[in-house]
This record gives structure tokens, C-alpha cells and sequence, in this order.
């Protein structure tokens, strides 16, 4: 493409001094005495004291939001618009999304837009750790404000060549108009004139009844064409000249290491190449590579059949007696006991003292899986004191910043190359598997060497779902009415796998859906047990709002079935009246990130979902035998969604579902389609994990190893009609409501809506995860 | 050497005998759009067509692949069906991260060229074990209902 408008070359100060994650980890360490809060990022942050003013949302993240369109815009001479996707796309869409914002705002013709994946560089382009459902909710602003910014220049461009005033000048699909003298000029024609003005630093923005493709549905994604044919490059599919290919053998237990290792037979195997020691480092975790021993050889297969061949001793270490069954015992304990209050307001404990009716109730949900459909996989070639890495990864610059520093060099002398994501899940977020392919191509003296996770190493070597007990009591009283509401919510912390010792949930782990209640109850008492973690745990798409949300919204149902209430009416009387509540109120003081005053709880929106989901459901209609209707609410990320499902339980207990209705209100829609695609797949990932989700640990060791062991939903348990409502909303609200996010929210209210719904069929309530055959009549 | 046929094109290997036909395309042959999920043949990321059968690339050894016809997602769009399903999957909006994708339609490619009208059961049947953990399956279901409306396959 011929040079214009350029973002292209790298200006000298990419190395700007922000503090990386990997300096910002360490600080950490030296802070451990200070309170400890898990970011919305849930990167572990020392508060302290003397803090700086607190920033909100983008401006909050590493390397906050950039908007100026010489970084994300180029146009060439062909009026080819070719604009950056700085966030991860692992199926939501975002590589797509962003730019297409960029785009109307542009007044670009899609036709002639291209996409090109930006490298891990956040003092470049901004944050570009894709997770916490927050690219749009972060970029939507900026990336309208790349768009209108560049058409403006191309604007001032075509205003001096034809000396006529800015003013009059006006832009249609790709091509600036001066309407009185009847003159226009292609983008393709001006770029290289308005790359050469000053970037204006007030640009006005598109009015939202104007968007083209802001809020439309025809634009598909990008990478749809390569996907159906084969044609895209996922991390697992990087393919270098000379390239040779590795899988690790890991500890199996957290925190253990290779005691001895005969290389032998391993040695034997055809196309193995070499065995290689991988150094691990010591818990906790952080994103550093686990260890073990690697095999080294022509094609995945040898060093799959290489590594069978090893002959390998291992030293558990401290965490090789964790026992999932026993660990359960050990969260049931911490959960019936008084633990450090995290919320409180009136006198719970009196009032649960007192005469009424009270309910008990305690739910379980177990360690889970990512199991993303591409295992972790990454390319690198450490030579001549450059790495370079392919890799799909959620965090490239975490992954960057991981790699430099497991090399022991500098982050300058690291590139990290993003390829699409076959899958995310928040399991990508992480990126040990990159540094050990930089290591192994480092050890290799700098031949490429792409590390492969076989399914067995991603199942047993997860950063995993956290493993919960929620213990709940609530007093009704003589009209049914909760007087009180206890919640202990015991479970290990993502914070374990940054710091030594922390111990039960942190804030920012609580103010998923645990503390930040809405609901009218004049007495209300939550408490954090201070449990223990014995392997790595990591953010799963929604993260703590899964237990917490299925153990609310159980109760909720149970509470409303001990008063003879109907569940939707109760539900709704006990979120209230519409208003705002300040999460502050609710002594949740991190609101994933976001300005409490911008974005408080509005039990408005809670309760419209409610009413739409249940509306469209038709639910109180007259239900066959065996069948059941259940019902969750859940505010998440700055989105509400609520779900009905309609399940069938056939006498042998096997579970059917006819139809589910989801409704969502995530603000202001920028892709409609895409955000169905994300509640309907956050659907089945909430049905997965509530029928058969589980990672069981053994003598320290996770127990699955394949999808026969860790079972996922197939096309068969699939809901047989899945529909998303949205909450509409008026094209004004681009500019007046601030976005939600898409990702995730849909996932929380799919194990309790359908335990709920089993109950109603059965009237078998369900407390444990997962499912199973627990429908069964017995 | 293993002489094998894939997508019209011969290719001689020379590798262990029992190296499943999905690390040879791969790694050897160089064609990635052919996915692994699971080595088992639980998840069906690896699907391709074994003389127009769906197979699992990643439990198949070349020995039984060769002197047969490897018709892999590089290739479908060659086949009627085949490019039919596509086009549905991009009206449809199916994919998501699109990983598990090209197994999905290698799936159901097959199902379509056996059974061009299939009932939900049968099109539940094939699609079956075919892992999508985005979760298009619902979207899968219509828009393989929306080729054998069309009669592509017929």
C-alpha cells in the first residue's frame, strides 16, 4: 500500500516509563502488608494510603485509552482505510466492533476497510488486556473520537486545496463534498495532505441518529470468510522455517518440581529432538511458566509420544495432598462460622435469632475448567537478543512484560505478535505457556519452537475457576417477608496466584453480585471465611459472580417457595422499587473499576430485565408434566441480564431444555448481533458448568484429563429454542448512557435459573454442583 | 513413505506409519485449517473426510488414510454442499472464535450429503460430537436447517 495518512512506524518512545504489570507485581510483593485489592483486571493493586486521585474505567488501566487516529487509522493512495484492532478477538467479536466504530465515525465504506491486529504495545495504543467485558465499554469513546478525528483532517485537507471554508465542507462513504462548487475527492486522493496537519485536539462526534453501522447488524465479522474456509491463524497454527515443536511434561501438583528425569527412552522415540529441563518458579504462580521437562522434536506427535516415554520423579511439595472432597469439608466448616464482615448494615444476627420463619441453605460449586477449544499453544524465537512470540493471548502486554522478564531481559528487546484466540475464557489472560515456548526456543539457541498444550495438559494445568461454599440463612417474617440475609461466601482467592498467603475472597471479588445486593432487607451481613488456595486459580469468564450468583438466586427461589410466594413477584419485591443505589451503599468500593457515581445499580434496569425475560417466556403459563420454569437475575460487569428456562425432567432424571429466555440491558448496542452470539454462548457455558462442570483434585493432582472426564454441553443437551431480548434503547443513549459489557453477564444467571426450573418441575432442589443425575427421582 | 491423497493433491510423507493424519497435515503438510482439540476423537476439531466420510484426523493413522481421498476444510468450498454450508454459516452469523468451526462443517457437510433433509434428531445426532465451547450450537442446528430447506444437497 502506498504511504499516507501513516500510524505505521513505530515512533522512538514506545518504551514510554509506564509501570509495567511485571514492576507492578513485584511492587506488590514488597507491599504484602498493605490491604490487598484484586483489580477489575484482577491484577493484584497494593492500596495505599497515599494513592493519587482515583481514576475510573479506561483511564484506570495500564496504559489507559488512546484516541489519536495516527496511531490506529492509515489511508492509502487507493483509499484503502486500514484501521488497528488493538483488543484480543476470541470470538466476541471485538476486532470487528472497534473498528467498525472507527469507521462511521470515519464515514468509511466498510467495503474498503482492512483490519490489521495490533502488536502487544500499551504505551502505543492504550490497554489492550482483553478481559472483564470491557473493550467496548472502554473504546467505544475513544475509538468514535479516531474516527471523527481523521475525517476531520480530511476535511481541512480538502478545505485548503480548494481554499474553501472547513464549514462547508461535508463527507459521504468514503469521500469528502463541497457541495457549492459541486466537487468531491476520495480519502485515497487527501490522506497524504492530512497526515501532514496538526492532529485538532476537539473534534465534534457523529450524532447517534446518523450511524451507519454503529447499532446495525449486517456487518458479520471480519475474520468470518477465513474462518469457514480455514484460512485464519490461531496461536496453534503459527508456522515458522525451521521450526520445531515441544510439549511439556509439568509438575502435576501445584507448586512441585522434577526431582529426576531420565531422558532415555524419550530419546528413542523417531523425530525427537531433544529433552529439555523447563525451569519452574516457585508458588505463587503470577504468569511465570510451571516447570517440568520438555520434549523437543520434529512434529507434535513425536513429542507427544516422546514425553509417554519419559520417565520422570516428581516432588509434590506442600499442596500435593489437596483433596477436593476434603477441601469441601473444609469450606463447610469456615462457612458456619462467624467470619471477617465484609458488609454489614442493622443487626443480622439478632434478627436471625429471633421468632419467624428461618431458612438455611448452603450451595456448592466445584473447580472448573476453561477448556477453550484451542489449548494454550505459542510460537517464539529467541535469537540474537530479540524474542519474538506468536501467541493468542488475552494480555499481550502482560505477555510481553512476562516473557522479557523471564529471559531476564529488557521489554524493548520482546515483540509479541497477537494471532486470533481459538477461545479465551479468561484462560488466555495468562501468559505462562508463551514464556515457556521463549524459553525452550532460548534453550534451542534460538531454532523457533512452538510449545503445544495437549487437551490433558490444559484440564490438569488450568488456572482454575475457583472452588466455592455459599452458606446463606434469612429469617421471613409472618407475610413472608425477609427480615435478614446472612451470606458467608468461602472460597480461594485469584489473588492467591499473585501473592503468597492471601487468603478468601477480596473486594473486588465480593462486589461480584456477593455484597452488591440491591435488595430490601432491613438487615443485611456478609462475611469472606479466609480460605486457603492449593493450585492456581484464575479468572473464568464472569469469574465469583458464578457462585455467588447461583447461591442469591437459589435462595431467592427458595426463600419465595418457604413464603408461598411467587417466585418473579418476590423476586421483584425484593429488588425494590427503581432507583440507583451507589455501590459504595453496598460497601462494594471497587465496582469493577468503574465511577460509582457513573455507574451505580439501577434496580430499574434489574427489574426491567426481569419483566422482559419473563414476559417473553410467558411465564405463570400452564406447563406440560415434568416440566418447570425457573428464574435469575444478574447485574455483572455494568449489565443486567435475566434468564428463564423451561427444562423437562424425564423420570430417569435426564434433564431436556425446550426453550431459554434471555433479556440483557448492557446500554447503549454498538453490534446487535454480536452481543446475541455472546449471551447465547455465555448461555451454553453457564448450562456446561451447572450440568456437568467439574475439576475433582487427588492427592494434589486435578483427576480429568479429556472431554470424556470433563464434560462440556453438546449439541444434543443444547436448548432447543434460544432467545435473546434486548432492552431497547433510544439512538440519544450513545451519548447520555455509559456502556455495559457483553462477554460475560450472561453467564451468572444459567445455574440458578435452571436449578430453579427443576425445582419447579420436581420440586428437588439442587445445591451442589453439578447436576448430573441429582434430578432423579429417588 | 506414506503416499496420500488430500484434496486431489498427492503428497508422500515420510513418517512413523501410525502418525495420525491431523500432525501430518499440520505439521508436515502445512495445511492448518484442520484443528486439534482433544486427540481422542471426542471433540471433533480435527473432522475431515475420508472418502466422503467424516473421520477424526487425530485418532486416524496414515496407514489408513492412504490410498484413499483426504478431503479436508482447505477444500470443501470445492464441493456444492460443502460451500453451501459456509455461505449458511456466514448468513447465520454462526461462528464465534470460530476455532471448532472447520470440524463443525466438515460435520455437517457429511450429514448433508447423506441425508439432505435431516430431522432435528438426526442433524443433533451427527452434530453431536462436534465440541463448540462459544456454544453456536443452536445457530449451527439452523443453519444447517436452512441448507437442507434450500435443497442444496437435496
Amino acid at each position: 500500500m502506498s504511504a499516507a495518512f501513516d500510524f505505521a512506524k513505530d515512533n522512538a518512545n514506545t518504551e514510554v516509563a509506564s509501570m509495567s504489570r511485571r514492576t507492578w507485581l513485584k511492587g506488590v510483593g514488597a507491599f504484602t502488608g498493605l490491604a490487598l485489592t484484586v483489580g477489575v483486571n484482577g491484577l493484584v493493586m497494593a492500596a495505599n494510603a497515599a494513592a493519587p486521585a482515583k481514576k475510573y474505567g479506561g483511564a484506570s488501566m495500564p496504559g489507559g485509552t488512546v484516541n489519536d487516529p495516527l496511531i490506529f487509522v492509515s489511508i492509502g493512495a487507493d483509499g484503502i482505510v486500514t484501521i488497528i484492532a488493538h483488543r484480543s478477538e476470541m470470538g466476541q467479536g471485538i476486532r470487528t466492533s472497534l473498528p467498525l466504530v472507527v469507521a462511521d465515525e470515519l464515514d468509511a465504506d466498510w467495503g474498503r476497510v482492512r483490519v490489521v491486529q495490533a502488536n502487544a504495545d500499551e504505551s502505543r495504543y492504550g490497554n489492550q488486556n482483553t478481559d472483564g467485558s470491557r473493550s467496548m465499554r472502554h473504546f467505544f469513546t475513544p475509538m468514535r473520537q479516531v474516527g471523527a478525528t481523521a475525517r476531520l483532517m480530511l476535511i481541512s485537507a480538502a478545505a485548503a486545496r480548494w481554499n474553501v471554508p472547513a464549514a462547508e465542507i461535508t463527507t459521504k462513504n468514503h469521500e469528502v463534498l463541497h457541495a457549492k462548487s459541486n466537487r468531491k475527492l476520495g480519502y485515497g486522493e487527501l490522506a497524504v495532505d492530512a497526515a501532514k496537519l496538526q492532529v485538532p485536539a476537539q473534534v465534534q462526534l457523529k450524532d447517534p441518529s446518523q450511524f451507519r453501522y454503529i447499532g446495525k447488524d449486517a456487518f458479520g465479522s471480519v475474520d468470518f470468510r477465513n474462518i469457514v474456509t480455514g484460512n485464519t491463524q490461531y496461536g496453534i497454527d503459527t508456522r515458522l522455517e525451521g521450526m520445531l515443536y515441544a510439549v511439556v511434561a509439568r509438575p502435576p501438583v501445584y507448586g512441585g518440581k522434577v526431582a529426576s528425569f531420565d531422558p532415555a527412552e524419550a530419546l528413542k522415540i523417531p523425530g525427537v529432538v531433544k529433552v529439555i529441563e523447563l525451569k519452574g518458579s516457585p508458588p505463587p504462580a503470577k504468569f511465570n511458566p510451571l516447570g517440568g521437562i520438555a520434549v523437543i522434536a520434529r512434529n507434535t506427535w513425536a513429542a507427544i509420544k516422546g514425553r509417554e516415554a519419559l520417565k520422570i520423579t516428581w516432588d509434590n511439595g506442600p499442596h500435593g495432598g489437596y483433596d477436593s472432597t476434603a477441601f469441601k469439608v473444609t469450606l463447610q466448616e469456615a462457612a458456619r462460622k462467624p467470619a471477617k464482615v465484609v458488609r454489614n448494615s442493622g443487626d443480622t444476627m439478632a434478627v436471625l435469632g429471633q421468632a419467624g420463619k428461618r431458612i438455611e441453605a448452603e450451595y456448592y460449586i466445584p473447580h472448573l475448567a476453561h477448556a477453550t477449544m484451542e489449548p494454550p499453544a505459542a510460537t517464539a524465537r529467541t535469537a540474537n537478543g530479540k524474542c519474538e512470540v506468536w501467541a493468542c493471548v488475552q494480555d499481550p502486554q502482560a505477555t510481553r512484560d512476562t516473557v522479557a522478564d523471564r529471559l531476564g531481559w529488557k521489554t524493548a528487546d520482546v515483540k509479541v505478535n497477537v494471532t486470533l484466540l481459538g477461545g479465551g475464557f479468561g484462560r488466555k489472560s495468562k501468559p505462562d505457556f508463551v514464556a515457556e515456548a521463549a524459553l525452550l526456543s532460548q534453550a534451542m539457541d534460538g531454532v523457533p519452537v512452538k510449545v503445544t498444550w495437549t487437551r490433558e495438559d490444559d484440564l490438569r494445568h488450568d488456572y482454575f475457576h475457583t472452588v466455592s461454599l455459599e452458606h446463606l440463612e434469612s429469617t421471613l417474617d409472618a407475610k413472608g417477608k425477609p427480615q435478614a440475609w446472612l451470606h458467608r461466601t468461602a472460597a480461594p482467592t485469584i489473588a492467591s496466584t499473585f501473592v503468597a498467603g492471601a487468603k478468601g475472597e477480596q473486594p473486588g471479588e465480593l462486589g461480584m453480585g456477593a455484597i452488591n445486593i440491591p435488595f430490601v432487607i432491613p438487615n443485611i451481613r456478609i462475611e469472606a471465611p479466609e480460605v486457603e488456595a492449593h493450585t492456581r486459580i484464575g479468572w473464568f469468564r464472569s469469574v465469583y459472580n458464578i457462585p455467588h450468583a447461583f447461591a442469591v438466586q437459589s435462595f431467592v427461589a427458595e426463600l419465595a417457595a418457604a413464603a408461598k410466594r411467587d417466585h418473579r413477584e418476590f423476586l421483584l419485591e425484593l429488588i425494590g422499587p427503581a432507583r440507583q443505589i451507589n455501590p459504595q451503599e453496598m460497601s462494594d468500593t471497587t465496582n469493577y473499576g468503574e465511577s460509582p457515581v457513573l455507574y451505580p445499580l439501577d434496580t430499574g434496569r434489574m427489574r426491567a430485565v426481569v419483566e422482559l425475560a419473563t414476559k417473553e417466556a410467558g411465564w405463570g403459563r400452564k406447563l406440560l408434566k415434568g416440566h418447570g420454569l425457573g428464574l435469575a437475575v444478574a447485574y455483572s460487569f455494568m449489565s443486567y441480564v435475566a434468564a428463564v428456562i423451561e427444562v423437562v425432567v424425564a423420570d430417569d432424571g435426564t434433564i431436556s431444555i425446550p426453550r431459554v429466555d434471555m433479556a440483557i440491558d448492557c446500554g447503549p448496542q454498538i453490534t446487535p448481533d454480536r452481543i446475541r452470539s455472546q449471551v447465547e454462548g455465555a448461555c451454553i457455558m453457564g448450562l456446561s458448568l451447572a450440568l456437568t462442570g467439574e475439576i475433582t483434585f487427588k492427592n494434589g493432582s486435578a483427576e480429568q484429563g479429556n472431554f470424556h472426564e470433563y464434560e462440556v454441553l453438546r449439541a444434543f443437551s443444547a436448548p432447543r429454542d434460544l432467545r435473546v431480548h434486548m432492552v431497547p434503547h433510544k439512538s440519544s443513549m450513545y451519548d447520555t448512557m455509559p456502556l455495559g459489557g457483553v462477554g460475560e453477564p450472561g453467564t451468572p444467571p444459567i445455574a440458578p435459573a435452571l436449578c430453579n426450573a427443576i425445582f419447579a418441575a420436581t420440586g428437588k432442589r439442587i445445591r451442589n454442583l453439578p447436576i448430573r443425575d441429582q434430578a432423579k427421582k429417588s | 513413505m506414506t503416499s496420500l491423497n488430500i484434496n486431489g493433491k498427492q503428497h508422500e510423507v515420510d513418517l512413523p506409519e501410525d502418525t495420525p493424519l491431523l500432525w501430518t497435515l499440520r505439521d508436515h503438510i502445512g495445511m492448518t485449517g484442520t484443528k486439534f482439540g482433544c486427540g481422542m476423537a471426542l471433540c471433533g476439531a480435527c473432522t475431515v473426510h475420508l472418502d466422503g466420510a467424516p473421520i477424526r484426523s487425530c485418532i486416524t493413522p496414515i496407514s489408513a488414510a492412504a490410498g484413499k481421498k483426504v478431503t479436508t476444510i482447505e477444500a470443501i468450498a470445492d464441493d456444492k454442499v460443502g460451500h453451501a454450508v459456509q455461505e449458511a454459516w456466514i448468513a447465520l452469523g454462526v461462528p464465534q472464535c470460530g476455532y471448532c468451526q472447520a470440524g463443525q462443517i466438515m460435520s455437517a457437510t457429511a450429514l448433508l450429503k447423506t441425508t439432505p433433509k435431516p430431522t432435528d434428531k438426526e442433524i443433533d445426532d451427527a452434530m453431536s460430537g462436534n465440541i463448540c465451547r462459544c456454544g453456536t450450537y443452536t445457530r449451527i442446528r439452523a443453519a444447517i436447517r436452512q441448507v437442507a430447506d434450500k435443497g442444496v444437497a437435496k
